[in-house]
């Protein structure tokens, strides 16, 4: 009906074709299976090993250090869950330091080892910004505490956490860390040795690689036991045949993602304020969510007083704009989320967000249109909003 | 291309509505009502489960429209469940789903829609519209007698029927879930909806009394000159004409012929007492959007179910009409519509007092 402008990158993003292109000789040229002795199989294991080197010269580290999962939420729940398990068979620790302002992945999974294995969660305070300051972590962290988990960026506010300060206080106590980069990678530097980190999770399809595909670091002697047990494929930390042709499309991406990171920041960062500025300046009752200058250089999130954010998401894609909210549900069943509860935001601010974010296929032009577009949709949608509550 | 909003509930005739006029080359965009759902109860609701979401979904999917779900459960809740728990509380049989497609369908979703830019609102209702020469709106049965659902849709005004479009309504039944086959719609082979959606199933005796346990007091069951019979149960479990669950030993069969509410009693008598030929009915909507002038002759249904009657309707002051039927009708009920036909053609309607 209408030409569309895709502005949900955080979502996710398109495959690269030049990962495509990465990965199409897996699927039925070098077919082998990694474990087999032939060369069908010596094949595909180079593929794989040479993915790890490639990923493990991206993050800093060793190659036996990255362990490669299907999708963002697994690593985080191989790092979570596996390394609170053996830390409890090791130290005995059994309490679980996190945050509400994390994704589902990793506060879900925290309730669930609460729930059903005995654990403890400790939930860190975040500031207005949903920030996780160092200092919470350090007065409440102690030799109890199996494993800390705070996110790098923040998928649905974009605000960056001091990841390298925690991962210090963490190590101080000896207590590993994991952070979910799954929204930061394709922005931020994931030097593990700069961040100090002990585990980190990565999911390709933020950065332009398939979906089906994510990786963990796994710092050499951090306790950590499998999730899914069967052959010794990834040092016996996640069994089953290695997705050879999506590894390989994982790695390519990273690759691509981290050389091209700061030309990418460089044309987005000034879009990206070009918006907040307008929105805030043009919509009345409107608010910015997250840090207003820590977050990610492509990443817009905002709230407007008394409105439904699903609807506007309604309106916006009739309008041919394609984002996102932090409240919206496909079933029409509006809750603020946890994360813009954690930040604090009332009911009436907090069920009309709406979450913009760039990437490679944005255009100064598709901003101009949005921003023109944007104050009168806003101004509908409460207008509906009105009538729905009757 | 002109666009259309499509109601869909996961059923089949809200679905072949959609791919109907996909084919008939109009912009369709599917959209679905979240409406309320007593907690605990939202899997067995007859429109918005989530079974019927992903239904709507997979063939929103299929024709390749676009599709949304609109919240609405607070204004539902607010505006027909609280309506339908009124009118028990007051003593009345009232029809929530006249005052859905009044406040809902046709005004709540049809803004939604017409903010989307839609020029037209669908539904899968069994009616047709048509254009007379001094370009007016007209509202008629659908062709398919058995399945017409033009009785709650005579809330429409001529703004609302311009925007409206029927498209299953010049159809039998049969032929719908024939089309759906030949559209290959996940929802072909779907029962029928009944009841109320918000009552997931069940007697609206069973919902009443959870949900609004201070409406049932029990009080006497007398007859017409005063006579105790017995006790009831509270004036909402009962209809007029009512013959079963009376719960009274009695030489002739008895029958509800009124409930009085500022006493609460529940009056009975036999048959032959029952009926009266003739009704008020208020807040009239004339779909031409003017009252007759003078009394017609029209077929005058009293429910959804109940067969037309031929009577004599007479528009009085204060939007309300006197109908007097040619012969006695055994179940006239308050609260429910009266609504006025001449043959295939919806005059207009309103709530009997």
């Amino acid at each position: 009906m209408v030409d569309q402008i895709y502005l949900d990158y955080a979502a996710t993003t398109p495959v690269d074709p030049r990962v495509l292109n990465a990965m199409r000789p897996y699927f039925n040229e070098t077919f082998g299976n990694p474990s087999s002795v032939h060369r069908y199989g010596q094949q595909a294991e180079a593929a794989v090993e040479s993915a790890r080197e490639t990923v493990a010269e991206v993050l800093q580290c060793r190659p036996d250090e990255i362990v490669f999962t299907s999708c963002g939420s697994e690593s985080d729940n191989l790092a979570i869950r596996g390394t609170a398990l053996a830390m409890r068979e090791k130290t005995g620790a059994n309490r679980i330091l996190t945050s509400k302002a994390e994704h589902h992945a990793v506060s879900k999974t925290a309730e669930d080892l609460e729930r059903h294995y005995g654990f403890q969660v400790e939930w860190l305070e975040t500031d207005e910004n949903g920030r996780v300051s160092p200092e919470t972590v350090e007065k409440v962290i102690c030799k109890s505490t199996a494993v800390v988990s705070v996110m790098y960026a923040n998928n649905e506010i974009g605000t960056i956490n001091p990841v390298a300060e925690i991962a210090a206080i963490c190590q101080a106590h000896s207590v590993p860390f994991h952070t979910d980069a799954v929204q930061a990678a394709a922005y931020l530097s994931v030097n593990v040795q700069v961040l100090g980190v002990d585990l980190m999770s990565l999911g390709a399809h933020k950065f332009y690689g398939p979906k089906g595909i994510g990786a963990l670091f796994v710092r050499n002697g951090t306790p950590i036991l499998p999730l899914q047990t069967g052959g010794g494929q990834e040092y016996g930390l996640r069994a089953g045949t290695q997705n050879v042709p999506y590894i390989a499309g994982l790695a390519e991406a990273l690759r691509l993602t981290a050389g091209e990171r700061e030309e990418r920041i460089g044309s987005f960062r000034p879009l990206r304020d070009r918006i907040i500025g307008t929105v805030l300046e043009e919509i009345p009752d409107s608010r910015l969510t997250g840090h207003p200058v820590n977050r990610l250089p492509n990443h817009c999130s905002f709230a407007f007083k008394e409105m439904d954010g699903n609807l506007l998401l309604t309106l916006l894609d009739a309008a041919g704009f394609a984002c996102s909210s932090g409240s919206a549900c496909k079933t029409g069943n509006p809750e603020p989320s946890e994360v813009l509860s954690a930040i604090g935001l009332s009911p009436e601010w907090g069920l009309g967000s709406l979450r913009v974010t760039l990437g490679a296929g944005t255009t100064p032009d598709h901003i101009d249109a949005f921003l023109k577009a944007l104050p009168g949709i806003v101004q509908q949608a409460r207008n509906l909003t009105g009538v729905q509550q009757g | 291309m002109p666009k259309v909003v499509v109601a869909m509930s996961g059923g089949v005739d809200s679905s072949v509505a959609a791919a109907l006029l996909k084919q008939q080359g109009y912009g369709v965009i599917g959209m679905m009502l979240r409406l309320w759902s007593e907690t605990g109860k939202e899997e067995s609701n007859r429109c918005c489960t989530p079974d019927s979401m992903s239904l709507a979904r997979r063939v929103a999917a299929r024709l390749d429209i676009p599709f949304y779900v609109v919240d609405a459960k607070d204004l539902f809740y607010s505006t027909v469940v609280q309506f339908f728990l009124d009118g028990y509380a007051q003593g009345v049989t009232p029809n929530p789903c006249v005052v859905c497609n009044r406040k809902i369908k046709w005004d709540f979703l049809l803004k939604h829609a017409l903010a989307l830019g839609a020029d037209f609102l669908a539904t899968g209702h069994y009616a047709r519209k048509q254009s007379t020469e001094d370009g007016k709106w007209q509202l008629l049965r659908s062709t398919d007698r058995a399945k017409d659902q033009s009785y709650v849709l005579h809330v429409l005004t001529q703004e609302k029927l311009a925007k409206a479009l029927f498209p299953v309504g010049e159809y039998p039944k049969p032929e719908i879930r024939k089309l759906a086959g030949e559209f290959d719609l996940p929802t072909a082979d779907r029962s029928d909806s009944q009841d109320l959606c918000f009552l997931a199933g069940e007697d609206y005796r069973e919902f009443l009394r959870r949900i609004a346990p201070e409406i049932g007091h029990p009080g006497p069951i007398l007859t017409k000159d005063g006579k105790p019979l017995g006790e009831h149960q509270g004036l909402a479990f009962y209809t007029i004409g009512q013959r079963k669950g009376l719960g009274i030993a009695s030489s002739i069969p008895l029958y509800v012929l009124a409930k009085e509410v500022a006493t609460n009693t529940l009056v009975v008598g036999s048959e032959v007492e029952l009926g009266s030929c003739e009704l008020i009915a208020r807040d009239i909507n004339w779909i031409s959007g003017e009252a007759p002038a003078e009394s017609f002759g029209a077929e005058v249904k009293t429910r959804y179910t109940a067969r037309e009657s031929k009577a004599m309707v007479k528009p009085v002051a204060g939007n309300r009409a006197e109908v007097r039927f040619d012969t006695l009708q055994r179940d006239i009920t308050p609260g429910q519509a009266a609504v006025f036909y001449d043959g295939d053609l919806v005059l207009g309607g309103g709530t009997i007092v």
